[in-house]
């Protein structure tokens, strides 16, 4: 391999160090405010005023007992309701998706086609266009108003569109020959959507689930209109509080910031490629 | 696979969820926008253009366009530009490929609320990392946030967060040229940046055109992080129309002018993404 600037002048020295040099300068940009949290959660709120960028004299877990003994903000019920949230939004959207792709994708109907054009709009209508409505529509329901059901409901439809057409493009890649195998061996619809389309469909759907699980527990703006209960309200919500509820007590809100980001991080370190690719495949949604 | 009963009946559900939660929502949206409705009453009374007139001579919709416009400058210039940068010298490494790309995406996994908070504090008076290194280099502590600098620090997180987005997929749309002209470039001498300029960045054209879209409809799009550093303010200042309609519907209780807000941005939006693409894509010849 011939190169115009070889690496063995000072001229191509510079360059490669220069290049490596960006290279881990945005790697320790990324890296550097979180390290500044993760140093300070353990240090007590007069340590961190003194000194926020020393090492901490000890590693204490004392934020942490604090953060749970808010009186007004009940951070283990905030995981528990912001789990149930999205695990309920995660099976509901892979449920209905996977349904609803195997209809579009494997079975033969003059209004496919349209269908797929209205899903492909609704990628365009982002949640502030429905939010209003829905709010209402949601309120009218006794047990629904306030609940946590009121922002599983709205989020799972949010999500549908995208994933629908994303699993029913895999769907039709799959080969035909398979359900027709099936239908000469006597099997009903049913029965090739459970048997023969669904397994094959697991890698996809995973990708879809991870997809959904982030983006529905990061989402603060779905559930700060929708969940008004304090008891019900998921982790991003009690987070966006925090810095009014904890005043001046820092160390606190560092350990709140750390507990919160803790499992999206930790779902990307079983499952890194799933979770790239599903976040920027699902880039396009509204 | 032909089945008119079950091609519905798979649909069912998901036709549900996008028609209650998606579709009605949108239309009932812009029916509020000509209404005039307050406190969430039961009863709306059609007031034709009210909403939009009154919207037209908005000073705060005004700072609002202008601060979408700041962001999307800033994202343009510097996430864009980074993230593209990156992507050209790392697709170019062997070595720490699979490293760099896993710190870079850290960010994205992190909800906009936890890294709007962790800014809140980078920010701080008293104890925030940007004061502490301005005391380490001699300088003067600062109060950051007002109405001049709002906008700024609230787009410098959302660069953070997003350039390791847009480096995987720059890395993913590069990862598609086929290695052979690269090659063939290089016997023919060709430069490490001639090789950027003249194959790596028209060979994914595509791309970036969806990068720009993803970009611009992105923009209009953000909400968590404002409203978690600065609310939109201090006097409005920082006000995008994301937050501005989110105080006006669940605040002031006006949905109708909040619908209407609602409405401009999805047709902005919808707008500027379609002309981009009109723009941007090569034409087609027929």
């Amino acid at each position: 391999m011939k190169s115009k600037i070889p690496q063995h002048t000072p001229i191509g020295w510079i360059i490669v160090m220069f290049k490596w040099l960006l290279m881990f300068g945005w790697a320790a940009m990324t890296f550097l405010p979180l390290y500044w949290v993760v140093i300070n959660c353990f240090k007590p709120s007069d340590e961190i005023l003194r000194n926020s960028l020393e090492w901490p004299a000890s590693l204490s877990l004392a934020n942490f007992i604090s953060i749970m003994s808010y009186p007004d903000v009940n951070i283990p019920k905030a995981f528990l309701n912001s789990f149930i949230i999205s695990g309920a939004v995660v099976v509901l959207v892979v449920a209905v998706s996977s349904m609803a792709a195997f209809a579009l994708g494997r079975m033969e109907n003059k209004m496919g086609k349209y269908i797929m054009a209205v899903l492909t709009a609704c990628l365009l209508v982002p949640s502030f266009a429905t939010v209003i409505p829905n709010f209402v529509t949601l309120s009218n329901i006794p047990f629904v108003h306030g609940n946590r059901i009121a922002a599983i409901l709205p989020q799972t439809a949010g999500n549908l569109c995208f994933s629908i057409i994303m699993v029913q493009g895999f769907m039709r890649s799959l080969p035909m020959e398979l359900d027709e195998a099936a239908v000469i061996d006597g099997a009903s619809v049913p029965q090739i959507f459970t048997y023969i389309s669904l397994p094959l469909c697991r890698s996809v759907l995973a990708t879809v689930a991870i997809m959904v699980f982030i983006w529905s527990y990061n989402d603060l703006f779905t559930s700060l209109v929708y969940v008004s209960e304090r008891s019900k309200q998921p982790i991003c919500v009690i987070l966006s509080m925090v810095s009014n509820m904890f005043g001046t007590d820092y160390g606190a809100m560092m350990a709140a910031i750390v507990v919160t980001i803790l499992p999206p991080l930790v779902l990307y370190i079983f499952a890194q490629e799933q979770v790239v690719s599903g976040l920027t495949a699902g880039a396009v949604k509204g | 696979m032909k089945s008119k009963k079950y091609f519905y009946l798979f649909l069912a559900p998901a036709a549900v969820f996008i028609l209650t939660f998606l579709i009605y929502p949108l239309f009932r949206t812009i029916y509020y926008s000509f209404t005039s409705w307050k406190n969430f009453s039961p009863k709306q009374s059609f007031a034709g253009l009210a909403n939009y007139d009154r919207l037209f001579h908005d000073p705060v919709i005004l700072v609002a366009f202008r601060n979408t416009f700041i962001m999307m400058a800033g994202v343009f210039l510097f996430q864009v530009g980074v993230s593209l940068l990156l992507a050209i010298l790392v697709s170019k490494t062997k070595k720490m490929f699979k490293f760099l790309r896993t710190v870079y995406f850290i960010p994205i996994l992190i909800s906009a609320t936890a890294i709007g908070l962790m800014f809140r504090l980078i920010y701080g008076y008293e104890y925030g990392l940007l004061n502490l290194i301005i005391l380490w280099f001699g300088g003067e502590k600062q109060v950051w946030i007002n109405e001049k600098t709002s906008i700024f620090l609230v787009t410098i997180p959302i660069m953070w967060q997003y350039v390791g987005f847009y480096f995987v997929i720059f890395l993913t749309g590069m990862s598609k040229i086929p290695g052979e002209i690269s090659e063939s470039a290089k016997l023919d001498g060709i430069t490490p940046f001639q090789e950027a300029v003249y194959i790596t960045i028209p060979m994914i054209r595509d791309v970036i055109t969806s990068v720009v879209i993803l970009v611009i409809s992105g923009c209009f799009k953000v909400f968590d992080m404002v409203y978690v550093i600065t609310g939109g303010g201090p006097m409005n200042s920082s006000e995008l129309l994301s937050t501005y309609m989110y105080s006006a519907a669940f605040r002031n209780y006006n949905g109708g002018y909040a619908s209407a807000i609602a409405i401009v941005m999805v047709a902005f939006g919808v707008l500027l993404s379609t002309v981009t693409r009109r723009i941007l894509e090569p034409k087609e010849t027929y």
